[in-house]
């Protein structure tokens, strides 16, 4: 038997591949979420973080490629037991009840489709930037270098109550997903027992929870002002003076 | 008492089934389901009406034979127990009950409530033994079994086979019945050296059959007549994991 | 009609062995030319197919179950007994062959009995290596208990399902057979006729439950491993589709019966709780001692069990048999039942049922004490009952559960007929005229998994090895025509009453003329009442729907119709054995306690009966037990 055939031809490597990419995107969203929470920080921090990243230039590329092949076969897999699972029961009950399985764990498919959804706006959002015009994508000067201003981004991003909702509640659907999934692949590996199935679900939930107030956070702090922008060429054109001693700020201080 | 049933009326299996409804009159609340059933099939007879056909044979919950979907539940509302374990007194008087048959591709219809669990034979007919010749085995103590693994196994071995796991799952998998056949086995030092053969060939053959994806919901643990934990199909992952990475690294003999 | 037992001569313990050495055997290259073909897939019909199977012979198995799985040799809870004497507590071979044929009321064939408990321990090992879940000691050693009263624990289980779990071992061999394609299986085929070739048996009639199709099926050998007749009483212990069709069948194409009188009543069953009632459930006998059996001592007293006072209750057990009380054995016990429910002392809504009460037992040990005993019992009496017996004492009833009698076998499993074997609960051979506990499971597996392997090769090796007869000879579509009849009959019948209905109505006649207690009178007027039935079933019977198609009253129908005929035979052997022994009590031969009087001189023999034809009597032919090694002895309780 071929590695091939057990990962996508046996319902259990089918399975397996969700867990398996799954960790991997719970992975990735956790060191995501780490990055962005740089907001909090001086702006400076995250603004190097995303221009370090931007730096690594094929290797980024391949990081990239390498999660796009993870949510390809995430997707793909899951379409595939999907599709698999309608048609081993043809005919449906007239009503069926449900005796244990939590909400989160029957609305996977629905929850994954609004996360897609989602996942790709956002990429357009603040990795292509496209969805909004460049006053939506300030730049900045770091170490004397003209880079991206990644936090003013965010900020004024999140400053626009539709787009804060949706990322809400995209993440909140996400944090859904996970409280679900995250438990769920321990069992499709194997690694799931009566004797701590029960914390295993509860750790589960808490992680999503933080997860979900992570991002929240990230959310709501730009739209109810708590992070503000803080690029000086914005704010001068805006009029308004600069609140905060930043490097920048300090040497326009100096300046006046 | 008296009850309303909805019951699934289905000639053959190529015939389109519909719901028909009976009036259960007169009853006893300790009779059993299968009993009223019973019943309501004499009024039939006696009316020149065809009798509902369903499956059942003991009566006493082990024989795995009775596979009414009751009320959109395997074997009725109660826990733990098959069709026929299920009394009338679990019901209210004036009640509408639809009574079903298991549904799953796997599990085509015979007729009106009887499905066809063949399915679950052919599984076992792929690895769920340990192929040990009549006549040849040594002294019964010989082998000692720790008395956990003996236990463990047991709980698996309870299985009555009546597709209530495959009947209840979203997905209609029939993941518990495989994984406990084959606990059983794994968990015993009499089955390890079929383990891997035993396990990728089961899960082969679950496949061909039909039977949907694992949900990791565990439906089929809650609606299982004799309350099989779903731990056996976390074993049965791993089991099946292990066995795939042995099999792609395996020396092949010339 | 010749009835040789075919025993082997020599010393008792060496018959077996002498017989496999003389025995012929079927050349390896040659054994997949012989056709077997295995009726029922319980415990003997599973283990026989798989070994046979297994040792090369084209083997088709046939059940009426959707998988052969669902036998009712997988409702047996206690265990199965094995001289092992892993207990170190004195067991042997020859303890256990003398308990069984003592148990039997010496009214089994010493020499099967004898080999039954040699190949005992073979079970146990091939059973253990099946990897069926045994209970084990702590030490990873088999554990053993004391079962039915045996002085010695040689009874191997696993929880209350051993039943289970050996069928599930030997549907294991057997699914492994199935997929190696050794074995041929047929679920949901009902064998309706028997096929005797030139004398021979040589292949069967069935109909498939699901389609209605009429299949014939040619061999080199039968098998009937199809249990027993106890729901020819209606309501019973077996499953609701249990029936002896099969072996009836084979019994009109001239196979003898035997001991058709002989059924064994448990004293602790569930009693019935209405007309609608199905089935009726066993409660182990371990529960009589702690509690105490009573009724009321007044006739209609329909005062609650608690609002009786002491002096009004009558614990009759502890007052005709005060040195054993209510641990009298199964028969008494049960008999004791059925009197004082006739004289209109029984309690419960039917009036039939005594009282099995722990009121003093909670009193004396503490409520926390008898649920640790029979917790999981009580829990099955309120699940059935929905009455706390903790509370209200419980009320039990005998119900039928075994029958020791069937086709009449020699020592190599073969009946008259030359090519019809039958084996476990079906055939006659091991148990005499009762059946120990912890027995049934033992002979279903010895006959499948060591005898008849051994003894299926002295018939075939003298069968040319030419194929199988086609089954368009005339006698197979001579068969075929008669189910086609039969089955034409029944759903051409204008008739007004049900199947089931009939089948109840001979159920309480078997149940009160040929039930715990018989007698001259009772017998003889079953006999009358019983054709009287038979006739008015099949102008009245209404056997709606139709025959290409899934049709339970059908298959009802057919069963019924045996049933009818074969509690006829019943009653007559009962009233022929003018004695009582084990299962069979004939009020007028007992002693002055109660105790069944054998009568060793007269009936010291297996009563056989031969089909004569339809609606003549039967003629009875004996096979004299011949006693080398043990001598009769009188059972004794006290």
């Amino acid at each position: 038997m071929n590695i091939f055939h057990t990962l996508f031809k046996t319902s259990i490597g089918k399975k397996i591949v969700m867990a398996v990419t799954g960790f991997i995107l719970i992975g990735f969203i956790v060191g995501h979420l780490v990055g962005n929470l740089q907001i909090f920080s001086h702006p400076d921090k995250i603004n190097e973080y995303a221009h370090f990243l931007q730096s690594l230039g094929p290797a980024l590329w391949l990081v990239r490629a390498f999660l796009l092949l993870t949510v390809v076969l995430h997707i793909g897999v899951a379409i595939a037991l999907v599709l698999e699972n309608k048609a081993a029961r043809p005919q449906g009950y007239a009503g069926q009840k449900t005796l244990k399985a939590s909400y989160a764990s029957r609305t996977m498919r629905y929850s994954g489709v609004i996360v897609l959804a989602f996942i790709i706006y956002h990429i357009l959002h603040f990795t292509v930037r496209i969805t909004h015009g460049s006053e939506a994508y300030p730049q900045t000067l770091l170490h004397g270098e003209v880079v991206a201003d990644v936090h003013s981004m965010m900020v004024l991003g999140f400053q626009k109550p539709l787009v804060s909702v949706f990322y809400l509640i995209s993440v909140g659907l996400l944090s859904w997903h996970i409280s679900h999934g995250l438990a769920s692949m321990f069992q499709s590996l194997g690694l799931r027992s009566r004797a701590w199935s029960s914390a295993l679900q509860k750790l589960s939930v808490v992680f999503a929870v933080v997860y979900f107030l992570g991002n929240a956070a990230i959310v709501v702090a730009p739209l109810s002002g708590m992070v503000k922008v803080q690029n000086p060429a914005l704010l001068t054109s805006a009029g308004q003076p600069c609140s905060t001693d930043c490097q920048v700020c300090e040497t326009r201080v100096a300046k006046n | 008492m008296n009850v309303t049933l909805r019951v699934w009326r289905q000639k053959n299996a190529e015939t389109e089934g519909r719901f028909e409804e009976y009036e259960a009159k007169d009853l006893n609340p300790n009779m059993s389901f299968l009993e009223m059933m019973d019943v309501v099939n004499e009024d039939l007879t006696d009316k020149g009406e065809e009798p509902i056909a369903f499956a059942h044979d003991c009566r006493e919950g082990i024989c795995g034979t009775c596979s009414c979907m009751i009320d959109g539940k395997p074997h009725g509302p109660e826990h733990g127990v098959a069709t026929c374990q299920t009394y009338m007194r679990s019901f209210n008087d004036g009640d509408k009950i639809t009574v079903e048959p298991f549904r799953a591709k796997a599990f085509p219809i015979v007729k009106d409530l009887v499905s066809d669990r063949a399915a679950f034979d052919e599984i076992m007919q792929a690895g769920g033994f340990v192929s040990i010749r009549t006549g040849a085995a040594p002294d019964a103590n010989s082998i000692p079994v720790p008395k956990e693994a003996a236990d463990l196994a047991m709980d698996a071995a309870a299985c009555i086979g009546c597709g209530a796991c495959v009947a209840a799952c979203k997905n209609a998998s029939a993941m518990l019945f495989v994984s406990a056949k084959a606990g059983q086995l794994n968990t015993l030092p009499q089955g390890q050296p079929e383990k891997d053969k035993r396990v990728l060939n089961m899960v082969a053959t679950m496949d061909e059959a039909g039977f949907g994806n694992c949900t990791n919901q565990y439906e089929c643990s809650a609606a299982c007549p004799k309350l099989i934990s779903e731990e056996f199909i976390a074993k049965f992952n791993r089991d099946f994991t292990a066995a795939s990475v042995r099999s792609w690294f395996a020396a092949k003999a010339l | 009609m010749k009835l040789d037992s075919k025993i082997p001569s020599g010393p008792l313990d060496k018959k077996w062995e002498k017989h496999i050495v003389d025995g012929k055997l079927v050349n390896p290259a040659n054994k997949r030319k012989y056709e077997v073909i295995i009726v029922g897939s319980g415990l003997a019909g599973a283990s026989a197919a798989a070994t046979l199977g297994e040792l090369g012979y084209s083997v088709k198995c046939f059940t009426f179950h959707d998988s052969p799985r669902r036998a009712h040799s997988i409702a047996a809870q206690g265990g199965i007994n094995a001289a092992k004497n892993y207990q170190n507590d004195g067991d042997s071979v020859y303890r256990l062959f003398y308990d069984t044929i003592k148990g039997g009321d010496f009214r089994s064939r010493e020499a099967n009995v004898y080999r039954l408990a040699q190949v005992s321990s073979n079970i146990i090992d091939q059973c253990a290596a099946q990897g069926v879940p045994f209970a084990r000691e702590y030490g990873g050693l088999l554990a053993n208990r004391s079962f039915g009263g045996a002085q010695v624990s040689r009874t191997f289980y696993a929880r209350g399902q051993t039943g289970q779990q050996l069928l599930l071992g030997a549907y294991s061999a057997l699914s492994r057979q199935i997929g190696l394609g050794t074995v041929q299986m047929h679920n949901n085929s009902e064998m309706l006729e028997l096929v005797v070739i030139d004398g021979e048996a040589k292949g069967i009639v069935t109909r498939n439950l699901n389609t209605g199709k009429v299949e014939s099926h040619s061999a080199h050998a039968v098998v009937l491993a199809t249990g027993g007749y106890g729901n020819v009483f209606n309501l019973s212990t077996y499953a609701r589709n249990s029936n002896a069709t099969a072996a009836w069948r084979a019994y009109r194409k001239g196979a003898a019966f035997a001991n058709p009188c002989y059924t064994q009543i448990h004293p602790t069953c569930i009693p019935v709780s209405g007309d609608y009632q199905s089935k009726l459930t066993l409660m182990s006998e371990s529960l009589r001692n702690d509690g105490r059996i009573w009724v009321p001592k007044k006739v209609g007293d329909k005062r609650p069990p608690a609002e009786i006072p002491e002096e009004d209750r009558d614990y009759y057990l502890e007052r005709k048999y005060p040195s054993f009380g209510n641990l009298a054995p199964r028969d008494i016990s049960s008999r004791s039942a059925k009197e004082v429910c006739d004289e209109g002392r029984g309690v419960g809504p039917s009036g039939l049922g005594v009282y099995l009460d722990f009121g003093d037992a909670i009193n004396r040990l503490g409520e926390d004490a008898i649920r640790e005993r029979y917790g999981n019992l009580f829990d099955i009496y309120k699940e059935i009952t929905n009455e706390s017996a903790y509370e209200v004492p419980m009320r039990i009833f005998p119900a039928v559960h075994y029958t020791m009698g069937g086709l009449w076998v020699d020592y190599n499993l073969m009946s008259n007929i030359p090519g019809l074997f039958v084996m476990g609960e079906a055939n006659f051979s091991d148990h005499g005229a009762n059946r120990l506990g912890a027995s049934a499971l033992m002979q279903g597996l010895a006959d499948g998994y060591f005898v008849l392997p051994y003894t299926i090769p002295h018939y075939l090796a003298d069968v040319p090895r030419d194929p199988a007869p086609p089954t368009d000879a005339p006698e197979f579509k001579q068969a075929e025509a008669e189910v086609a009849d039969r089955t034409a009959k029944f759903l051409g019948n204008e008739g007004k009453e049900s199947v089931k209905s009939f089948h109840k109505r001979l159920g309480k006649i078997m149940w009160d003329h040929c039930g715990m207690a018989r007698d001259k009178a009772g017998l003889e007027e079953a006999i009358k009442l019983i054709p009287a039935l038979r006739e008015e079933f099949w102008e009245n019977v209404n056997v709606p729907g139709e025959g290409a198609e899934l049709n339970q009253s059908l298959e009802q129908a057919g069963r019924v119709a045996d049933f009818l005929e074969l509690g006829e035979l019943m009653c007559r052997d009962a009233l022929a054995r003018e004695e009582s022994c084990g299962g069979h009590f004939r009020v007028e031969h007992q002693y002055p306690d109660g105790e069944a009087k054998r009568d060793d001189d007269n009936f010291a023999h297996v009563a056989a009966w031969e089909f004569k034809g339809e609606n003549q009597p039967p003629e009875r032919h004996q096979e004299k037990l011949e006693y080398e090694e043990v001598h009769f002895a009188t059972r004794s309780y006290k």
